[in-house]
C-alpha cells in the first residue's frame, strides 16, 4: 500500500477540530495556550455546544482567545473574567459558561472576583493557565513566580523578603464549598494532553449539573518569559514547577 | 390597560419598584450609603420569584460593574446602584462598557467627596458622569431626576437609551432625591424580552452562543490596530452627536419673561424652583433652566436664552463643576456665576435667592 492509497477519508484518525478559526495564533513557540484552546475547542466540538457557550477571555497572553476558538466571546478587564462569567450564567443557566485567564489575571490582580465566583458556587469552568510570569507584557514577576526565579522585576531572583512567596491558589480554591471539581493538569506531551483533556470536559459537563464552581489549572511554560528553548522550558517545567505546583484533582464531587 | 397605581416612596425604593415593573433581567450591586434600599428593597420583593429578574449582592462595587458587563453583553437589561466612592471603583467598567458598547444602567446616589467624605445629598460628582470618570475617550449618557417620580421615570428611560444607542446610561441622583419620600405613579409592568425581542429591536450582536449561521459575537474594547481604533474613537464620536441631537432633555422654568436665570439640576433645582417663586414675589423676573440630561447638555437651550438675559447663575451642591458647562454655553456673553454648598450642606430657597440678588448688584456696576 502507497502512502497515496492510505490517504482516505475512511482512514482518517484525525482532523483539526471545526471550532478552531483559521486565524494563525500569536503564541511563541512551544506556548502552553495553543494547546489549551485546541483542547477546549475539541471539547466544545465534541460535546456539540458551540451554539451554547460564552467564553470569557482575560487581560494577557490570553487576550486573544476569542480570534482563536469560534464562539461567542467576552473580553473582560485584567482579572475580571469571572465576574462577568457569574452575570452571562446567571442570566443564561442554559449556556456553558467559561473563563480563560492566565496567572497574573486570575491569582494577582482578580483575586477577589476568582474567590467570590466560586464560593457562591457559580456555575461556572475556569480554565487558569498558570506559567509563573507575566507573558504579554514581557516576563515581570507573577504571583505564582517561584521562590529565586529570575523574571524582569526579580532580575535577582524572587526574593521571599521583598516579593513574598509563590500563590497556591488553586489550593485556595479547592478549599471553597462552592467548587465542586478543582485539578492541576499540564500538557507537554500526548499523555498529559489527554488527561487535561478529559477534566476541561468535566469541567463543562459539571456545570450543567448545578454542582457550582470547576476549576482546572494546567501548569504551563512560557519558554519566551523564561528565556529557554521549548524543550529546555519544558524540562525546566518538570523540574521546577511540579514540585511547587503537584498535578492531580484536589477536589472531585 | 390595568388602572393607574400610586405609592408614597423614597426615592432609592422606586428605583427598584421600577426596575423589575419595566422588565429589568439582572441587578448586581454592593451596599453603600445612601442608597442601599435599592438592593434591600429587590430583595425584599423577591422579582426572581415573579418576574425572574436575578438580584445579586456583588463582593465589591468592581465585581457588580464586571457584573453588568457580563449581562449586558447576552443582551440583558441589567442595572446596578451605588454612591460616589463607590463610582469611583466602577470606573474601570465604566469605560470598557463605553468601549464594548455595551447598553446598562448606573444610578449614582451621590453623597459629599472627596475620599469617603460624607454621607449626605452632594452633586459634587458631575465631573465624573458627564466627562468619563474612567479613562479614555467615552460619554456616559447621564439623566439628572429632581423628584422621586422622575426616578422611577428614568429607569425605563434609561433603558430605553441604553439599548436604543448601545451605551451605559447613568441616573446620577443625590442624597437627597434617593431618602426623600414623595407620591410616585408606578409605571405600567412590562415583561421581559426574550432573546428574539431584542434581536427583532436591536439587530444581532449579543453574545449568547453562535449558531452556526453567523461570525461570533465579541464584546471587546481591544484593537491594537491604531488605523481601526481611531476609527472607532470617531465612531463614537459620531454616536455622541446624534445623542446630542435627539435626546438633550431640560426643563424651563418661568424663562419667557426672565431677564436673570438659574441654571440648576437635581435638588438644587428643586430648591432654585422655590427661589424663582420668591424673586418673582419681589418683581425680580428670574427662570430656572433645569438641564435633564447632563450629558448631552443643554447647550443650545441657555444659549438661545442670551438676548433677554443680565447674568446667570449656576446653583450646584459642588464647589463648582457645571458652571463650567454654562460658561461654555454662555461664551462669555454675560456674567455667568456658580453659587453652591457642599459637603453635605443643602442651600435654602432663601439663600440662593440672597446669591441672585448678590449677583444682579455685582453687575449692575
Amino acid at each position: 500500500m502507497t502512502t497515496q492509497e492510505m490517504i482516505k477519508p475512511e482512514n482518517l484518525v484525525y482532523s483539526r477540530t471545526r471550532v478552531l478559526t483559521d486565524n494563525v495564533m500569536h503564541y511563541c513557540p512551544g506556548c502552553s495556550h495553543g494547546t489549551v484552546h485546541k483542547l477546549i475547542a475539541e471539547v466544545i466540538d465534541e460535546m456539540n455546544i458551540q451554539d451554547k457557550t460564552i467564553g470569557v477571555s482575560p487581560v494577557g497572553c490570553g487576550v486573544f482567545a476569542y480570534n482563536y476558538i469560534d464562539i461567542d466571546w467576552l473580553e473582560a478587564a485584567h482579572g475580571r473574567a469571572p465576574a462577568l462569567a457569574t452575570a452571562a450564567k446567571r442570566l443564561n443557566p442554559d449556556r456553558y459558561v467559561f473563563t480563560y485567564q492566565g496567572d497574573g489575571d486570575l491569582a494577582s490582580i482578580g483575586t477577589a472576583e476568582i474567590m467570590h465566583a466560586c464560593n457562591r458556587g457559580e456555575n461556572i469552568v475556569v480554565i487558569f493557565i498558570n506559567n509563573a510570569i507575566y507573558g504579554m507584557t514581557g516576563g515581570q514577576m507573577a504571583p505564582t513566580t517561584l521562590v529565586g526565579q529570575v523574571t524582569a522585576t526579580t532580575p535577582y531572583g524572587r526574593n521571599v523578603e521583598i516579593n513574598g512567596y509563590p500563590l497556591k491558589i488553586t489550593e485556595l480554591i479547592a478549599q471553597l464549598p462552592g467548587t465542586c471539581y478543582v485539578t492541576r493538569q499540564t500538557v507537554y506531551n500526548p499523555l498529559t494532553v489527554r488527561k487535561a483533556k478529559r477534566a476541561i470536559r468535566k469541567a463543562f459537563e459539571n456545570s450543567m449539573l448545578k454542582k457550582g464552581a470547576s476549576f482546572v489549572e494546567v501548569v504551563g511554560t512560557c519558554s519566551s518569559g523564561w528565556k529557554l528553548t521549548p524543550v529546555e522550558a519544558n524540562q525546566w517545567m518538570i523540574d521546577n514547577m511540579f514540585p511547587e505546583y503537584p498535578l492531580g484533582d484536589m477536589k472531585d464531587i | 390597560m390595568g388602572k393607574t397605581e400610586y405609592k408614597l416612596l423614597k426615592g432609592n425604593e422606586v428605583i427598584a419598584i421600577a426596575a423589575i415593573r419595566c422588565g429589568c433581567d439582572g441587578y448586581f450591586g454592593y451596599p453603600i450609603t445612601p442608597q442601599s434600599e435599592v438592593m434591600e428593597t429587590l430583595m425584599e420583593l423577591k422579582p426572581w420569584e415573579t418576574t425572574g429578574m436575578v438580584v445579586l449582592q456583588a463582593e465589591s462595587e468592581v465585581a457588580s460593574i464586571n457584573m453588568l458587563y457580563g449581562g449586558a453583553a447576552t443582551g440583558k437589561k441589567v442595572f446596578t446602584s451605588s454612591s460616589s466612592p463607590g463610582i469611583s471603583l466602577m470606573a474601570e467598567g465604566l469605560t470598557y462598557l463605553a468601549g464594548a458598547e455595551l447598553p446598562c444602567l448606573i444610578v449614582n446616589v451621590v453623597r459629599g467627596g472627596p475620599g469617603l467624605g460624607t454621607i449626605q445629598p452632594a452633586q459634587s460628582d458631575y465631573f465624573q458622569a458627564t466627562k468619563g470618570g474612567g479613562h479614555g475617550d467615552y460619554r456616559l449618557i447621564v439623566l439628572a431626576p429632581a423628584s422621586v417620580q422622575e426616578m422611577n421615570d428614568f429607569v425605563d428611560l434609561g433603558f430605553e437609551l441604553a439599548f436604543k444607542y448601545r451605551n451605559p446610561v447613568m441616573i446620577l441622583s443625590d442624597g437627597m432625591i434617593g431618602q426623600m419620600m414623595e407620591k410616585v405613579r408606578l409605571s405600567p409592568e412590562k415583561p421581559r424580552w426574550t432573546d428574539a425581542e431584542i434581536e427583532e429591536r436591536y439587530g444581532s450582536w449579543t453574545v449568547k452562543g453562535k449558531p452556526s449561521t453567523r461570525e461570533r459575537h465579541i464584546a471587546t474594547s481591544l484593537e491594537l490596530d491604531s488605523a481601526k481604533q481611531e476609527k472607532f474613537n470617531l465612531k463614537l464620536v459620531a454616536k455622541y452627536a446624534e445623542i446630542a441631537k435627539n435626546e438633550t432633555r431640560y426643563e424651563k422654568i418661568m424663562c419667557d419673561d426672565a431677564e436673570y436665570l438659574i441654571v440648576a439640576y437635581g435638588s438644587s433645582a428643586r430648591i432654585s424652583q422655590k427661589t424663582v417663586e420668591l424673586a418673582r414675589e419681589k418683581g425680580i423676573k428670574l427662570g430656572l433652566l433645569r438641564p435633564v440630561t447632563l450629558y448631552p447638555y443643554p447647550t443650545k437651550a441657555i444659549r438661545d436664552l442670551l438676548p433677554q438675559l443680565k447674568c446667570v447663575l449656576a446653583v450646584e451642591m459642588s464647589t463648582g463643576q457645571m458652571i463650567e458647562d454654562v460658561r461654555l454655553a454662555v461664551n462669555g456673553k454675560v456674567p455667568a456665576e456658580h453659587y453652591g454648598r457642599v459637603g453635605g450642606m443643602i442651600p435654602s430657597p432663601e439663600e440662593v435667592l440672597n446669591a441672585v440678588e448678590n449677583l444682579i448688584e455685582r453687575n449692575k456696576k
